[in-house]
């Protein structure tokens, strides 16, 4: 091993620098976003909420309530109508409950949305489970249609005893431009038997 | 052997001398100073007044954008990289640096980083304006499209610094005169060894977070957009992560400089040499786990405020040993008072005010209020101006008879400093009162309730800006002229600098000395 590196010590001390710098490099840009995903997603950070769930046959606590709140946001004026068919549910922990959002293409073109959800408070972040989402996929809309977005979640029953009330949060963006394909395949069902 | 420079511009195109770098270096960081400074004064003449007079509310932001990458970048590092070319071979006791021809290059490479990102002010839809910290999105999905000449701007400035940081590193580690270990060296060579090693790991993190700026805006992935998967608190988190390291990279030489300037005119050894040496790599030591402290705003979890706090707070400890140890090498000296110790006066004060506005920001809770307010530029700027811009104008005026030969005219030199410490007092000090009453940064327009200490301000900031045009008269005429410097220069000043004549020859030391 030692006669990999140059005599040198000039040499060798500016090649094990410069192997520092490459290390720090890809540090910053293929270990830091997956290690703070990954932290986010486990502490419930930033509201992160993680993918599909698996339901398990658990026990309902009736003995308890918690009140989910359901809000949501455009982005820089994203020109679609999106709103909950309700402000708010009261659920039983491990409950699985079913409810729906209503989204509507107010422009004349066909357009994409990504919505991207967020818990608060953070720490519920990690007992809110999600069964069913619209946001795991991309939103196709033609222009003027609209679609009843489904979302079946479950409040686990282990969520902390002094969270009352959950607010999830929607934030609906227009990816259009990096998801026109979606759109394609949405006229070619439209003109299909 | 001993030949002398080249003739004509070739001499600098092409020289591999450590003391033609650090030269060339120099000069290029004064010259973005006064740019930097420029963009400084067209910020302070639109704050002159409430209301909008002069520039456009875009303009303004490009200002404030600029001036900040400039005098970070193009100034302040590049001051320091220049005393270190000249001096840490002079102190050493080495002929030059270790890689003479690399460091020909990462100086040459600085002016094109720069000459790009100038060049974007005069393009379509103007200057990068999203603020020094670029924070993401509005630095990628909202910027202007010269983004992109910002980001490789960037690179190269980065490329540069580490280019500097390996040449100093193996400078330090190898060409030491025999019988100077590591723990006789000048602080100024051991602040500059800690600081490189923070270059070195840090500069790549900001070429990364650069890269993947440009990935997200020309090649479709989503590291900071939220719509495809990516968070923009992301981009905070790496940005100080390179962000914290980098305010340290700008002070610790400064502690160096100061820490040679002071014990020569007090007469007396430096007080805790050691304890210099720790207290300087617990600072480098800590810079890595307090980044967050600058976004305590984001929504952290109460451990993470309170780990980021604490920790912050911490970094007291180690710079108290130093300010404590500065004023026991000062008490009972026979002290004397010529320009580069009024400077290094000035700095031990200001820096400490300054850090004292710092742990108040470092308060979390507090903080809330703080953020984002001029109390921020006020903490910044009282670090960063008594601090690194004394402590290289100290550094100049203190080895400047060693570089050319001449001594300069001491009322000039200490007409400039009372110039500019009055003038950076009047101009920074209000920025705390204006700040703690909610005045928000980076606005063009602001409440009438701020009008009478904006104004103090705006004076206060020309006059400082007046007062480095005198620096620079001052260091013209002192290359072309004055009386003779002896080649100790100063009164039983130490280090191997000052066993050489005066001017510093073109090649020194190409025999080693022996450090007893």
């Amino acid at each position: 091993m030692k006669n990999l590196l140059p005599i040198d010590p000039t040499t060798r001390v500016s090649l094990k620098l410069a192997g520092v710098v490459v290390g720090m490099f890809a540090f910053a840009v293929w270990v830091m976003p997956p290690l703070y995903d990954l932290f986010c997603e486990v502490t419930g950070l930033n509201g992160k909420t993680g993918g599909q769930y698996e339901a398990v046959e658990v026990k309902v606590d009736t003995s308890r309530t918690v009140t989910v709140q359901f809000v949501v946001t455009k982005n820089e004026s994203m020109p679609w109508e999106f709103k909950p068919k309700v402000g708010s549910i009261k659920v039983h922990p491990g409950e699985e409950v079913e409810m729906s959002y209503m989204a509507r293409n107010l422009t004349g073109t066909g357009m994409v949305a990504q919505a991207i959800p967020s818990v608060v408070p953070f720490k519920a972040a990690q007992y809110f489970h999600k069964t069913e989402c619209f946001c795991f996929n991309q939103q196709p809309l033609q222009g003027g249609d609209s679609a009843d977005l489904p979302l079946r979640f479950i409040v686990d029953q282990d969520v902390p005893k002094q969270v009352h009330t959950i607010t999830l949060s929607y934030t609906l963006f227009d990816v259009t431009e990096q998801k026109r394909d979606l759109l394609a395949g949405l006229a070619g069902a439209a003109a299909g038997p | 052997m001993a030949h002398g420079p080249a003739t004509g511009l070739s001499r600098w195109m092409f020289t591999t001398n450590h003391k033609d770098i650090g030269t060339m270096y120099l000069w290029f960081s004064f010259a973005m100073f006064l740019l930097g400074g420029v963009f400084a004064l067209v910020i302070r003449a639109e704050l002159f007044e409430p209301g909008l007079q002069i520039v456009e509310p875009n303009f303004f932001n490009q200002m404030t954008t600029m001036h900040g990458l400039i005098m970070v970048f193009g100034a302040v590092m590049p001051a320091f990289v220049g005393l270190a070319n000249w001096m840490i071979p002079m102190m050493i006791g080495a002929p030059d640096m270790a890689l003479p021809r690399m460091n020909n290059w990462s100086f040459w490479i600085l002016p094109f980083a720069f000459a790009m990102l100038t060049a974007t002010l005069f393009m379509e839809g103007g200057a990068p304006n999203f603020g020094w910290t670029f924070y993401a999105p509005l630095s990628t999905t909202y910027a202007p499209p010269s983004v992109t000449f910002f980001i490789f701007a960037v690179h190269i400035m980065g490329a540069s610094s580490i280019m500097g940081s390996i040449n100093i590193i193996a400078t330090i580690l190898n060409m030491r005169a025999p019988g100077m270990t590591l723990m006789k060296m000048p602080l100024f060579v051991w602040t500059w060894l800690i600081t490189a090693y923070l270059l070195i790991a840090v500069m790549p993190v900001l070429a990364g977070v650069v890269t993947m700026m440009l990935m997200d805006i020309h090649f479709g992935t989503s590291f900071f957009d939220a719509a495809g998967g990516g968070d923009p608190v992301l981009f905070q988190h790496i940005f100080w992560f390179f962000g914290h390291p980098e305010v340290y990279i700008m002070i610790l030489p400064a502690f160096g400089v100061v820490s040679a300037i002071i014990p020569t005119f007090a007469r007396k050894p430096l007080f805790g040499y050691a304890s210099m040496v720790y207290a300087t790599a617990s600072i480098a030591f800590l810079s890595f786990i307090v980044w967050a402290h600058h976004m305590f705003t984001v929504g952290m979890p109460l451990a993470g405020e309170l780990f980021f706090m604490y920790a912050t707070m911490l970094i007291a400890v180690p710079t108290g040993v130093k300010v404590f140890n500065w004023v026991t090498t000062m008490f009972k000296g026979a002290m004397t008072f010529e320009t580069p110790m009024l400077f290094s006066i000035a700095f031990v004060i200001l820096f400490t005010i300054g850090g004292f506005s710092g742990l108040m920001l470092a308060i979390a809770p507090a903080d809330f209020q703080y953020h984002d307010t001029y109390f921020v530029v006020a903490h910044f700027h009282y670090v960063l101006v008594p601090g690194a811009i004394f402590s290289i104008t100290a550094a100049v005026y203190y080895w400047l008879p060693k570089w050319c030969g001449n001594m300069y005219n001491e009322t000039m030199g200490k007409t400039h400093f009372w110039l500019a410490f009055l003038g950076l007092n009047l101009t920074f000090f209000p920025m705390h009162f204006v700040g703690l009453a909610g005045m928000p940064r980076r606005i063009p327009d602001y409440s009438l309730q701020f009008a009478d200490f904006n104004m103090i301000a705006s004076c206060g900031a020309f006059l400082f800006g007046a007062a480095q045009i005198l620096f620079l008269f001052n260091v013209i005429a002192t290359i072309r002229g004055g009386k003779k410097a002896t080649a100790e220069v100063w009164e039983n000043p130490e280090g191997l600098e000052w066993t050489v004549a005066s001017p510093a020859p073109y090649h020194t030391f190409s025999v080693p000395p022996d450090v007893k």
